[in-house]
């Protein structure tokens, strides 16, 4: 079982390396971009096979460690 | 004769300035290993040095915050210990807690490291008691992630309760915008004023041929 965790900086906290994208897709002329946010995303191979208590612990895992709390938010999804 | 402690984690590269800083000042100093469980008897300061711990593999501190030797730094600073974290040792302390807020990517996206100038803000704590309220210091930085970030109502409590300590300015002591911190915060205490972190390196800047030596004051205070 596969369980994959999405770290992005929370709303309304600046993302300094989103901003630098954003600013170079501006210089490409992309158009219509709005807004860019960089994360980081964690893939963790699990050898249990219920995805509750895969869900459970992942959510440990990034509430301890994958995530800064203070500035990050994160997401979990368990991949069959 | 005072004990200094300064830890060591795999990437931490100013151990070696940092001891030589306070054997200058009089000190006694060891290196401490991050497996180590417990700080050394009759320690009276524990430095978290500068560097690039586990080489900021996810973020910068935050696999350092497991290492064994930190769950005894945390019950030394709660029994009331002083502790100082400097750089990548301020971005261990927030990571695991010690002290508030984060430490982001600098706005610009760039290493920055330069001699930068330093606005005391609070002096009535142990670490900037031997330097005015509102002088002007030269100190190095050298850094990546240094943007500190906390929220409305944390940032309101470190202002009521007097923690910030440093904030970047020009040398007229005007706020200057050098990394995306804050209200340009450089530094910060906890609300007990006995855990410090800032991201100046206060042990580069101990001999003025070396460019400053305004990190001797700074330092002094923790050992008096």
């Amino acid at each position: 079982m596969k369980a994959v965790v999405n770290i992005f900086l929370k709303e309304g906290v600046l993302d300094p390396q989103g901003k630098a994208i954003h600013h170079a897709l501006d210089a490409m002329n992309f158009e219509g971009v709005e807004d860019v946010r960089m994360g980081k995303q964690i893939v963790l191979k699990l050898s249990t096979t219920s995805k509750e208590k895969a869900l459970a612990e992942v959510e440990k895992m990034a509430q301890e460690i994958l995530a800064n709390t203070v500035i990050e938010d994160y997401t979990i999804e368990i991949v069959e | 004769m005072k004990s200094i402690a300064i830890l060591q984690f795999p990437g931490t590269n100013c151990d070696l300035d940092t001891k030589y800083a306070f054997e200058k000042l009089g000190c006694k100093s060891q290196i401490v290993w991050h497996k180590e469980r417990t700080i050394p008897k009759d320690t009276d300061l524990v430095v978290i040095a500068g560097g690039f711990s586990y080489g900021d593999y996810l973020r910068a501190g935050a696999i350092a915050k497991f290492s064994p030797i930190m769950s005894a730094v945390i019950e030394y600073a709660n029994g009331g210990g002083k502790v100082l974290g400097i750089c990548n040792g301020f971005q261990i302390l927030t990571e695991v807690g010690l002290l508030e807020g984060a430490l982001k990517r600098n706005i610009n996206l760039h290493f920055i490291s330069k001699f930068q100038t330093l606005k005391v803000v609070n002096n009535s704590n142990s670490f900037l008691q031997k330097c005015k309220k509102d002088e002007i210091l030269n100190i190095p930085i050298a850094h990546a992630d240094g943007n500190y970030y906390i929220d409305d109502i944390g940032y309101r409590e470190l202002k009521e309760n007097g923690q910030i300590l440093l904030q970047y300015s020009n040398a007229k002591g005007e706020r200057e915008v050098v990394n995306g911190s804050i209200d340009s915060i450089a530094g910060i205490c906890n609300k007990n004023k006995n855990v410090f972190g800032l991201m100046p390196h206060p042990e580069r800047a101990m001999e003025l041929i070396l460019g400053s030596s305004d990190g001797v004051k700074m330092l002094e205070g923790l050992i008096e």
